[in-house]
């Protein structure tokens, strides 16, 4: 039947199309903001898929340390989240990171999370002079945004997995 | 070994006994063995070997110095907030977030005045604890009384439960903070003895700093546990009172000359 194989070789190739756009686009940019501070270093805190995964949960365990018992300059801090992952202004400030687009909005905006620090916490880093601010270079170490550049692999590497796996049997 | 007389050996089964009590506490309990011991070694967070307090000398306190309060409101980002739009004044004046105020108290008869800051008092038994229903309000091992704003619901009741009216609460927006001192809408707040200070291991506070820096030295920080410190010194030898003493709060602030 030449009608119905026609439709479904259209259909086909629409789908096809849509795949790789939609694929292109999700690989084409990281969330890590270029001339952030994080975009200039080899990894966060913890690797970029635990990150993605659980800094929530590092967040919340080490804020009732500090707030409750007092114990400072833990691993796992907001403030640093801010320092690192803020973008500059251009005018020598820092723009908010929460703000529209900007590192924290773009992925709990298209997940749709709505993100409560930020109405006490404070938005931009401390240290308000954005050219004092250890800044990169180039475009390279994007490893840990929420999407992957492109050409790298998608998969965790086995050291990831090994750990994401300690991280699950613990639960 | 022999005995002469029938008598056991009184050593051996004390031996036998502490052995059996030690091996058995290891085994049953090893989790509350673990927590003594962590207890006493713990260097990192706070620990109720101290407990911080103020005494404030309000002969020293002079009138028409509002230092202690500009240096608050500086160091824990009070200046940052901002007056709603259309606001009265007074209103704002009743609203506004305030840690430390200045209370000028007068003798009918005489006409004598005295003044005072007044601040969270940092209550051994805080009532303000005691009211709360979600658990935000809570005292730090190091005696600091302090809202976990993460618990907060901003139901106020603290406010009702505190005699010396130390507690404010953040009715709009904040656009800006500092690092050490978060805010927001919907929260109680109040001194917490410039807790990020302490953390850090400096052992003084925005207001003392500002009082000394004027010198007035009229508010004296320290650890009211420790014998050697300035504080327990100056509390041993003058005369100070806790305000609404007959409450048994046993407060942490404490004033001389009231």
């Amino acid at each position: 039947m030449p009608r119905s194989t026609g439709i479904k070789r259209f259909a086909g190739m629409l789908m096809a199309g849509l795949f790789a756009t939609l694929a292109t686009s999700a690989q084409s940019d990281s969330v890590v903001t270029p001339g952030s501070k994080a975009a200039g270093m080899d990894t966060c805190v913890a690797p970029t898929a635990e990150m993605r995964r659980y800094h929530m949960e590092y967040l919340k365990h080490d804020r009732v340390e500090t707030v409750r018992q007092g114990v400072r300059g833990l691993k796992n801090s907001l403030a640093d989240c801010v320092d690192c992952h803020a973008a500059k202004d251009g005018n020598g400030g820092y723009l908010s990171i929460n703000a529209d687009g900007q590192f924290c909005d773009r992925c709990h905006n298209y997940m749709a999370v709505t993100l409560a620090c930020f109405q006490c916490h404070r938005k931009t880093p401390a240290d308000q002079d954005a050219s004092s601010a250890k800044t990169s270079t180039g475009n390279q170490g994007h490893a840990f945004g929420l999407l992957l550049d492109r050409g790298e692999s998608a998969a965790l590497t086995a050291e990831e997995r090994a750990q994401f796996q300690a991280l699950v049997r613990e639960e | 070994m022999s005995n002469k007389d029938d008598r056991p050996d009184m050593k051996r089964r004390e031996f036998i006994g502490k052995t059996v009590l030690a091996a058995g506490a290891a085994s049953v309990a090893p989790g509350v063995l673990l927590t003594v011991a962590k207890a006493g070694g713990e260097s990192r967070g706070v620990s109720s070997d101290v407990r911080y307090g103020l005494l404030i000398d309000t002969n020293k306190c002079a009138d028409d110095c509002t230092a202690c309060v500009d240096a608050c409101n500086r160091e824990n980002g009070i200046d940052l907030v901002e007056r709603p739009k259309g606001q009265s004044d007074d209103d704002w004046n009743a609203q506004r977030p305030q840690w430390i105020r200045k209370v000028q108290l007068k003798d009918k008869q005489t006409g004598e005045i005295t003044n005072l800051p007044m601040m969270c008092q940092h209550c051994e038994f805080p009532p303000c604890v005691d009211v709360c229903p979600t658990g935000a309000s809570f005292k730090r091992a190091d005696g600091i009384v302090m809202v976990d704003r993460h618990t907060c619901i901003g139901c106020r009741y603290c406010m009702m439960a505190c005699p010396y009216k130390a507690r404010s609460f953040i009715h709009q927006n904040v656009a800006q903070q500092l690092v050490n001192a978060p805010r927001g809408k919907g929260c109680v707040e109040s001194c917490n003895l410039c807790v990020h200070r302490i953390d850090a291991g400096d052992m003084t506070t925005a207001c003392q700093e500002a009082c000394e820096k004027d010198g007035h030295q009229a508010i004296v920080f320290g650890d009211l546990k420790d014998p050697d410190s300035k504080l327990a010194k100056l509390l041993k030898t003058k005369s100070s009172r806790q305000i609404r003493a007959d409450l048994e709060l046993n407060t942490g602030v404490r004033y001389t000359n009231v």
